[in-house]
C-alpha cells in the first residue's frame, strides 16, 4: 500500500502538473489568438480531464494512508508515529488529519475535490471555469510538490517493523476530532475556488459580475465549513482541554478566525458589487486576502513561527509555505496592476447613512479586527526583532482590545438592514429605530436589574460586566430590529394573501432567501454574543473530595459518591461519581475522568458537563492529591455557553436557507391563488355540492 | 502651532486610560493576577488555567503569587517581580512599557484611521457628485424600475 500511495502521489502531481502547464498554454493561446498543432479548444479540455484524473490519484493516495491506519502498517513512518492497534476504528481514520504529511494529504485530496467538481461544471461558464481550473491546478501543484518531497506521507519507517505503533495524541481521540478539521480544511481549502475565479476573472478581463454568481453558492459554503470548524474546534476545546473556556486565542485559532473574518467581510461587500457595481478592487483583494491568510494560517502552524499549544512540529516546510506565500502574492499584485482599470467602479457612495455606507463600515470592522488578530498572533515576533526579547500575546490582550471591535460590529449588524441603499431620510431613520432603540432601552434596564453592573469598571479591574451589559443592550436592539425586518414583509404578505402571519413569514423568506437567510444568520450571530457575554460571570471552586464530601456552587451541591480507577487496552483512567442536586434533589451524576493512553504516555482530561440553557456545571477531575489519595475536583459554573451552540446551529440553518433558490415571483403568485381558492373548494364540499 | 501635539497626547492617553481601565483594582486580585501571567511549563496556557497532570509550575507558581499577595505587594510590584524571574513571556499580555505600547495603540489607531478615511472619502465623493451636473431624468421607466427592484432586494 506505500508504494501504491507514492505511486499516486507522482501520478497526481505529474496530472496536475499537465493541467496547470497545458491550461495556461491554451489560455494564452485564445487570449492572442495564436494556435498551434493542437487547437486551444481540445488543448484546455485535455487539460479539465487531467485535472479531474488527478482529482483519481489524490483519492488514490488519500485511501492508502487509511487504508494503511486501518490495517496497523506500521512499517510507514507516519502510521507508526500517529496510530496503535487498541485506538478505535474512527480515530485510526482520524489519523489522516492527525500529523503534519497526512493533513498536508487532506490539503491536497479536498482541494482536488473541489478541482473535481469545478471541473464536471464547467458549463457554467467554459472560458472562466478553465481560468479558475489553471490556477487550482498551481495551488495543488504545490501541495503535491510538498507532499512528494518534502513531507512524504508514506516515508518508510527505518529498521525492522513495529509491532505496536506510538498512538495517537490523545488530546485528538475525541468523536468532535473527526469531523473538526476536515471541517476546517474544507473552509480552508475551499476559499481556493472563489480565489481562483477571482483572479481567472481579473485575468481575462470578465465583463460584468456574472463571476460573483458563479462563486456565490461556493464562498457560502466554504465560509459555512470554516464556521463550523472553528466552533467544533472551539466545543473541542471545552470538552476536551479542561480549562473552562472554548477560546484561548492561542495562534492556531487566530490562524482560522482570520480567513474567517475577511471571507464574512468579502461576503458582505460583494453585494454591493453585485447591486451597484462598487468596491471592485476591494473586493478582489478582500477574497485574495482570505485566501493568503489560509495559507498563511497554514504556515503558521507549520513553521514554528510562533509557539502554540496546537501547532504541527517545527519543520523545514516552512520555507516551501513562504515561498508559494510570495509566488501568490506577487501573482495577485503583478495582474491587479496590469487589469487594474477593470476595476473602475459603475457608482460611488453618495451618503454616509447608507445601507451601501453600513456595508463599509462593517467590512472596515471585520478588517480591524482581523488585523487585531493577525498583529496580536506575530505581536511576539516583531518584538523579538526590535526588543531582542519576546513577549506573550495572550487572552487579556485580545479582551481588551478585539471585544470592543467585536462589540462595534454586533452594533452594525443592527443598524445596517436599517438603512435604506443610497441614501437614508432623518424620518426613515427615526421611523426605523424607534423600536429598536426602546428595546435596547429595556434590555439594558433589565439586564441592571438582573445584577449586571457596567459601572463596575471604574471599581475593579474586570471589564467583563461592562461589555456584557453592552453585549446584552447590543443583543435587544439587533434581535428587534431583525424581527421588526420580518414583521414588516410579512405583514404586506399577509394583507394581500390573507394568510397567518407565519405562513407570510416562511413565504417571505422563499422569496428572498438570500435577504432573510442572511438576517436568521445575524440572528444566530446574536446569540452567540450572548452566549458569549455569559462567560463574564463564569464562577469556579477547586476542592478536594472525599467519600460523601461535597462543594457548592452556585445552586447546586456535588457530592462525591465514589472515586476509582479503571483500565482498557488503549487507556488507563481515575474518575470520580459525583451526585449533584440542586434544591434538594438529585439532578444528575457526573463522571469526570483522567485518562492515561498506554501507547503515547500521554495524560488527557475527560470532562463531565451538565449543560442547561442557564449554565453549564462543567467539572474536571484534576488529579490525586498524593497524601490523601482524594480526588481534587475543579468545578465551573459556566453561564450561557449552551446559547454559544445553539447561535451555532442558526448560522448553520440561515446560511443553508440563503443557499436555496428564491421562490420565484409567478411561483408565489400560484400559490397564492391556490390558498385563496382552497377555502372555497372547502365550503363547497361542506355545502354537500360535488 | 501646539495643538495638535497636545490633541495627539491626550489621544493617546485617552486610548491607554481606555485600554487599561480599572486596572487597580484589588477586589479579586489572586484570580486576576492569576490571569495575567502564563504558566511556564510549555503549554502555554494562563496560569491559572494550566491543569495539567503533574505540572511541574504551575502550583510553585500559584503558590509564590499567594505569597507575594499576602506580603502586601501591589498588583504591578507583583506582575514586575514575576517578569523579572521567569522572563517576559510570562506576562500574558505586554505591559505599557516602551515599544510593548505600540501593541496596543496601533489595532484601535488603524480602525479610527479607517473609519476616519473612510467618511473623508465618501464626503468627497458626495462633494463631487454634487459638483456635476445634474442628468436628466431616463426616460426608460422600465429599466428604471427594474434598477430600483434590483438595488433594493438586498
Amino acid at each position: 500500500m506505500p508504494t501504491f500511495g507514492s505511486f499516486a502521489l507522482l501520478l497526481a502531481l505529474a496530472l496536475s502538473g499537465y493541467t496547470l502547464v497545458a491550461g495556461a498554454i491554451a489560455l494564452r493561446q485564445l487570449a492572442t489568438g495564436s494556435r498551434g498543432r493542437v487547437s486551444p479548444e481540445r488543448l484546455a479540455e485535455t487539460a479539465r480531464r487531467a485535472g479531474i484524473g488527478s482529482f483519481v490519484a489524490t483519492t488514490g493516495a488519500a485511501f492508502a494512508l487509511v487504508w494503511a491506519a486501518l490495517n496497523n502498517d506500521f512499517s510507514v513512518a507516519y502510521i507508526l508515529h500517529h496510530s496503535n492497534r487498541a485506538l478505535p476504528g474512527p480515530y485510526k481514520f482520524a489519523a489522516l488529519w492527525s500529523g503534519q504529511e497526512g493533513s498536508l494529504l487532506l490539503w491536497a485530496w479536498l482541494l482536488s475535490i473541489y478541482g473535481f467538481v469545478l471541473r464536471l461544471r464547467h458549463k457554467v461558464d467554459v472560458k472562466l471555469t478553465a481560468y479558475a481550473s489553471t490556477i487550482l491546478a498551481g495551488i495543488q501543484v504545490f501541495f503535491l510538490l510538498l507532499l512528494n518531497f518534502a513531507a512524504t506521507p508514506f516515508s518508510l519507517a527505518s529498521g525492522p517493523v513495529a509491532q505496536d505503533g506510538f498512538g495517537l495524541n490523545p488530546l485528538l481521540q475525541y468523536p468532535e476530532m473527526v469531523i473538526h478539521p476536515p471541517m476546517l480544511y474544507l473552509g480552508y481549502v475551499g476559499f481556493a475556488v472563489p480565489f481562483a475565479f477571482a483572479l481567472g476573472a481579473l485575468m481575462m478581463r470578465y465583463p460584468g459580475e456574472k463571476w460573483i454568481h458563479i462563486t456565490r453558492r461556493w464562498t457560502m459554503v466554504t465560509w459555512l465549513f470554516l464556521t463550523c470548524g472553528i466552533f467544533l474546534g472551539a466545543h473541542w476545546a471545552y470538552s476536551v482541554l479542561g480549562w473552562g473556556g472554548y477560546w484561548g486565542w492561542d495562534p492556531v485559532e487566530n490562524a482560522s478566525l482570520m480567513p474567517w473574518l475577511t471571507g464574512t467581510a468579502f461576503l458582505h461587500s460583494v453585494m454591493m458589487q453585485e447591486k451597484r457595481g462598487m468596491m471592485k478592487s476591494w473586493n478582489v483583494w478582500l477574497i485574495f486576502s482570505t485566501f493568503l491568510l489560509a495559507i498563511f494560517g497554514t504556515l503558521l502552524t507549520r513553521s514554528g513561527l510562533v509557539s502554540s499549544v496546537h501547532a504541527f512540529a517545527q519543520s523545514s516546510i516552512g520555507t516551501w509555505f513562504w515561498t508559494f506565500l510570495v509566488i501568490v502574492l506577487s501573482v495577485c499584485l503583478f495582474t491587479f496592476i496590469l487589469q487594474r482599470d477593470h476595476l473602475k467602479a459603475d457608482n460611488k457612495i453618495e451618503s454616509l447613512v447608507s445601507r451601501e455606507s453600513s456595508f463599509l463600515f462593517n467590512n472596515l470592522v471585520l478588517l480591524a479586527a482581523c488585523f487585531t488578530v493577525l498583529w496580536g498572533t506575530l505581536f511576539p515576533v516583531l518584538s523579538e526583532y526590535i526588543q531582542g526579547n519576546k513577549v506573550t500575546v495572550s487572552a487579556p490582550f485580545y479582551n481588551r482590545v478585539a471585544v470592543p471591535i467585536g462589540l462595534f460590529l454586533l452594533f452594525l449588524t443592527g443598524i445596517g438592514p436599517l438603512l435604506a441603499w443610497r441614501s437614508s431620510s432623518f424620518k426613515s431613520i427615526r421611523k426605523n429605530f424607534v423600536l429598536p432603540s426602546i428595546a435596547g432601552l429595556v434590555a439594558a434596564i433589565v439586564v441592571i436589574a438582573c445584577g449586571v453592573h457596567p459601572w463596575e469598571i471604574f471599581t475593579t479591574s474586570s471589564q467583563g460586566s461592562f461589555y456584557s451589559f453592552i453585549a446584552f443592550t447590543l443583543a435587544a436592539v439587533v434581535i428587534t430590529a431583525i424581527g421588526a425586518e420580518f414583521l414588516r414583509g410579512a405583514g404586506v404578505i399577509a394583507r394581500h394573501t390573507g394568510q397567518n402571519l407565519f405562513a407570510s413569514i416562511i413565504q417571505l423568506t422563499r422569496r428572498n432567501t438570500r435577504r432573510y437567510g442572511g438576517y436568521i444568520v445575524h440572528f444566530g450571530v446574536v446569540i452567540i454574543f450572548i452566549g458569549i457575554a455569559g462567560s463574564a460571570f463564569n464562577q469556579s471552586k477547586e476542592e478536594e473530595l472525599g467519600f460523601k464530601q461535597s462543594v457548592n456552587i452556585g445552586p447546586y451541591r456535588l457530592e462525591c459518591q465514589s472515586y476509582s480507577q479503571d483500565s482498557n487496552a488503549n487507556y488507563d483512567t481515575e474518575y470520580a461519581l459525583l451526585d449533584v442536586y440542586r434544591g434538594g434533589n438529585k439532578v444528575t451524576q457526573l463522571a469526570p475522568e483522567k485518562r492515561f493512553y498506554t501507547a503515547s504516555q500521554q495524560p488527557s482530561t475527560i470532562v463531565a458537563n451538565h449543560s442547561t440553557l442557564a449554565w453549564d456545571l462543567y467539572v474536571i477531575y484534576a488529579g490525586k492529591n498524593p497524601d490523601t489519595g482524594q480526588p481534587i475536583i475543579k468545578v465551573f459554573l459556566n453561564p450561557l455557553v449552551a446559547w454559544i451552540w445553539i447561535g451555532v446551529g442558526i448560522v448553520v440553518l440561515g446560511t443553508g436557507v440563503a443557499l436555496v433558490p428564491n421562490m420565484t415571483a409567478a411561483l408565489a403568485a400560484s400559490r397564492n391563488r391556490a390558498t385563496a381558492l382552497a377555502p372555497s373548494a372547502e365550503a363547497v364540499a361542506a355545502r354537500g355540492g360535488d | 502651532m501646539f495643538r495638535f501635539p497636545r490633541l495627539g497626547r491626550l489621544f493617546a492617553i485617552a486610548i491607554v486610560s481606555a485600554l487599561t481601565m480599572g486596572s487597580a483594582s484589588t477586589a479579586v486580585r489572586y484570580n486576576d493576577l492569576g490571569h495575567k501571567m502564563m504558566c511556564v511549563c510549555g503549554c502555554n496556557e494562563i496560569l491559572i488555567e494550566c491543569n495539567h497532570l503533574g505540572c511541574p509550575d504551575s502550583d510553585r507558581m500559584l503558590g509564590e503569587l499567594r505569597a507575594s499577595i499576602a506580603g502586601g505587594s501591589g498588583d504591578d510590584a507583583i506582575l514586575t517581580a514575576f517578569q523579572d524571574k521567569y522572563g517576559p513571556t510570562v506576562l500574558a499580555a505586554p505591559m505599557l512599557t516602551k515599544f510593548n505600547i505600540v501593541a496596543w495603540i496601533v489595532p484601535p489607531a488603524m480602525l479610527i484611521l479607517g473609519i476616519a478615511g473612510t467618511v473623508v472619502l465618501v464626503r468627497r465623493w458626495r462633494l463631487r457628485a454634487a459638483a456635476s451636473p445634474a442628468t436628466p431624468p431616463a426616460p426608460h421607466f422600465p429599466a428604471m424600475r427594474e434598477r430600483i427592484r434590483r438595488e433594493t432586494e438586498l
